[in-house]
C-alpha cells in the first residue's frame, strides 16, 4: 500500500490494483469507466479471501469464537463507514446497493404519505432515483414532480423553490450527476427543503467515492451510496439516515436479525441499525467495504479530490480543444465527462476505443429521461476517472479518438 | 495478467467499407406513404431505436422501410436485412435467423454487439406477428 499521505503517489497507487496491469486486445488496459464501478485494490480482494478462510460464521447468533469474530468485524465495518461520513453507528444501514437503499426509503417512507402528497426529484436523476418513486406514486396516488436543470446542466434552485409546497413531503436529488458531472449544492438544497419541512434524500453514489462527505455539515436527512464504486466489492450498499427519523420508520424487509422478540401474534423490532438489516447480510462484502474505507482514508480523501481535479481539468481542456466534440454539463464538474464525437454513434466510438484497450461507457447511463428528453440525444459517450488514472492515459484516449475519426472518415 | 485471446475479435475491422456504406447510405430508409403495420423496436442498452413499416400483398412483403437512430452495426443490418426480405413471402421472411443476419453483415459480431445486429430482425418478426394478428409473447419471441 502506498505510504506517502500528502499527495497521491500514482506509481505506488497503481501497484495496488492488479487489474491495471492486464492487457485488453493486446494493449495495456486504460480503464475510464469508474463511474460504473471502480477497480479493487488487493487489500479489498484479500479481505474477502481472508474472512472466508479465517473467520467465516454467521453474525449476531451463536456464541462460538468464529461467530464472535465475524460479528465484531461486521459491526466494525459499520463503524468505519459511519466515521467516514461523520455519522453515528446506528445511522448506518448496509444494503445491497444504492438502488436497494432508495427502495428501502421509498417503501418505508411512503407508508406515512397520503393521497396527493408530493415527491420531488430532479431531471438529472439515475433511474434508481426515479422508478421507485414513480411506481409507488402510482399505487399510492401521490404526485411526482421533476426539478428542472438549466442550460448549463445545473439544478435550477428557483424551480425547486417554486415546486415546493405544503404537500411536498420528500425531495430526493443526486449529489453528483453521473451524466453531466454537475455537483449539486447539497447544503443549500437542504436549507431550502427543510424550510419547507420536507425530507431531503441525497444520492451520493457518485460523490462518496470522490469527495469528503460530512453529513453533519451537509445536513441531508438520508444519504445513499454503493460500495463497489469506492473500491469495495459489489453487493454492498449503504443507507445513512438521521437517527430520530430511522427510529420512527417502518422496516423495509422482515425476517431474522431485524427482530427483538417474536410471538405467534406479534413482533418487536430490533434496535438500529439492525431493524433495517433483515436476514443474513452480505458479511464478507460488508467487511471488505470497511477495508475499502481504510484504503481511501489511507490515501486521504482530500488528496484523492485534488488529484482528480487536476486530471479532470486536463481531460476537459484536451476534449474541449477538439472541434467535433460536444461536451454535456458544466465546466466546474466532478471527474467525469459525457460527450459526443461528431455524429458517430457512441456505441461505435466505444467499440473502436475498446480495440485500443480503452474502456469507456456508451449509452444512456441509466438516465434515459435526461439523455433523451432533456439533452435530446439517443446516447452519449462517457469517460469517468478515478485516482488511479493518469494524464498519460488521457493522452492515449485523446489520440485514440483519431482512430475513431479515421474509421468513420471524419 | 495475460489476456485470453478471442480469435474472432476483429476490433475496428468490423467497420468494413461495406458496413460503412450501408450505415452512411442505408437502403429502405425513410417512411412508407401507405403501410399495413409498423413496429417500433428499442434497444435499451445503447438507446438505439428503429421503426419498421411493411406493406403486404398476397402474403408477400411488397415494400418495407425503416427509420430511427442506431449505431453502424444496427443501421447496416437494417439496410441489408430489409433489402433481403423485400418481395419475399412472410413465411420466408420469418425463417431468417440471427445467423443469417451475421452472414449478411459478413463481419465477426462480438457478444456485446449481438443486440445491435439483431435489432432489425427483432423488429421484423414483431411487425410480421402484428400483421398476422398473433398474440405476441415477448419473452418467447426474443431472439437474443
Amino acid at each position: 500500500m502506498e505510504i506517502l499521505a500528502k499527495q497521491i503517489n500514482i506509481e505506488n497507487v497503481r501497484k495496488d490494483f492488479p487489474i491495471l496491469t492486464r492487457l485488453v486486445h493486446n494493449r495495456p488496459l486504460i480503464y475510464l469507466d469508474s463511474c460504473a464501478t471502480s477497480q479493487k485494490p488487493s487489500v479489498v480482494v484479500n479481505s474477502i479471501k481472508s474472512f472466508y478462510e479465517n473467520n467465516n460464521a454467521n453474525i449476531h447468533r451463536g456464541i462460538h469464537k468464529l461467530a464472535e469474530e465475524a460479528t465484531l468485524m461486521y459491526e466494525e465495518a459499520h463503524q468505519k463507514v459511519a466515521d467516514f461520513i461523520n455519522a453515528d453507528f446506528e445511522e448506518i444501514i448496509f444494503t445491497k446497493n444504492t438502488t436497494e437503499s432508495l427502495n428501502l426509503l421509498a417503501y418505508s417512507l411512503l407508508n406515512n404519505l397520503k393521497e396527493n402528497d408530493e415527491i420531488l426529484v430532479s431531471q438529472m436523476e439515475h433511474h434508481s432515483n426515479i422508478v421507485p418513486w414513480q411506481q409507488l406514486a402510482k399505487i399510492k396516488k401521490l404526485k411526482l414532480n421533476f426539478i428542472n436543470i438549466d442550460k448549463e446542466g445545473k439544478l435550477d434552485l428557483q424551480h425547486l423553490k417554486k415546486l415546493l409546497n405544503k404537500k411536498t413531503k420528500i425531495v430526493s436529488v443526486t449529489h453528483i450527476s453521473n451524466i453531466l458531472g454537475t455537483i449539486n449544492p447539497v447544503k443549500e438544497i437542504a436549507k431550502i427543503v427543510h424550510e419547507n419541512s420536507s425530507l431531503l434524500i441525497v444520492d451520493c453514489a457518485q460523490s462518496v467515492p470522490h469527495i469528503k462527505i460530512n453529513v453533519k455539515i451537509l445536513d441531508m436527512d438520508f444519504l445513499v451510496f454503493s460500495g463497489h464504486k469506492m473500491c469495495g466489492p459489489t453487493g454492498i450498499g449503504v443507507l445513512y439516515g438521521k437517527k430520530h427519523l430511522l427510529e420512527n420508520m417502518a422496516p423495509f424487509l422482515y425476517g431474522g436479525d431485524m427482530i427483538r422478540e417474536v410471538t405467534f401474534k406479534d413482533t418487536n423490532f430490533n434496535n438500529l441499525p439492525w431493524k433495517f438489516e433483515a436476514g443474513t447480510p452480505q458479511i464478507a462484502e460488508g467487511i471488505a467495504l470497511g477495508t475499502a474505507v481504510d484504503y481511501l482514508n489511507h490515501l486521504g480523501m482530500e488528496n484523492i479530490e485534488n488529484y482528480e481535479k487536476e486530471l479532470t481539468n486536463y481531460l476537459y481542456k484536451k476534449l474541449s480543444e477538439q472541434k467535433d466534440i460536444k461536451i454535456y454539463g458544466p465546466k466546474n464538474r466532478a471527474s467525469l465527462i459525457s460527450f459526443n464525437l461528431g455524429n458517430i454513434h457512441p456505441h461505435d466510438v466505444a467499440a473502436i476505443l475498446d480495440s485500443e484497450g480503452i474502456a469507456i461507457r456508451a449509452g444512456h447511463m441509466c438516465a434515459m429521461p435526461l439523455v433523451r428528453e432533456v439533452l435530446k440525444e439517443p446516447a452519449l459517450c462517457r469517460v469517468s476517472l478515478y485516482f488511479y488514472n493518469t494524464k498519460e492515459e488521457i493522452d492515449k484516449f485523446i489520440l485514440a479518438l483519431d482512430k475513431v475519426r479515421r474509421t468513420f472518415k471524419q | 495478467m495475460t489476456e485470453i485471446i478471442d480469435k474472432n475479435y476483429a476490433g475496428e475491422g468490423i467497420y468494413r467499407e461495406n458496413i460503412l456504406d450501408h450505415y452512411m447510405h442505408p437502403q429502405n430508409f425513410g417512411r412508407l406513404e401507405k403501410f399495413d403495420f409498423q413496429f417500433r423496436e428499442f434497444n435499451p442498452l445503447c438507446g438505439d431505436e428503429e421503426t419498421v413499416q411493411i406493406k403486404v400483398e398476397n402474403n408477400i412483403i411488397k415494400d418495407i422501410k425503416f427509420f430511427g437512430k442506431g449505431c453502424a452495426i444496427s443501421m447496416a443490418a437494417s439496410s441489408m436485412l430489409f433489402s433481403e426480405v423485400k418481395n419475399k413471402t412472410l413465411d420466408d421472411a420469418e425463417k431468417i435467423t440471427k445467423e443469417n443476419v451475421f452472414e449478411l453483415l459478413s463481419v465477426p459480431i462480438s457478444p456485446v454487439r449481438v443486440k445491435c445486429a439483431c435489432l432489425p430482425l427483432e423488429a421484423l418478426r414483431r411487425v410480421i406477428n402484428q400483421y398476422r394478428g398473433e398474440k405476441i409473447n415477448i419473452s418467447d419471441k426474443k431472439i437474443c
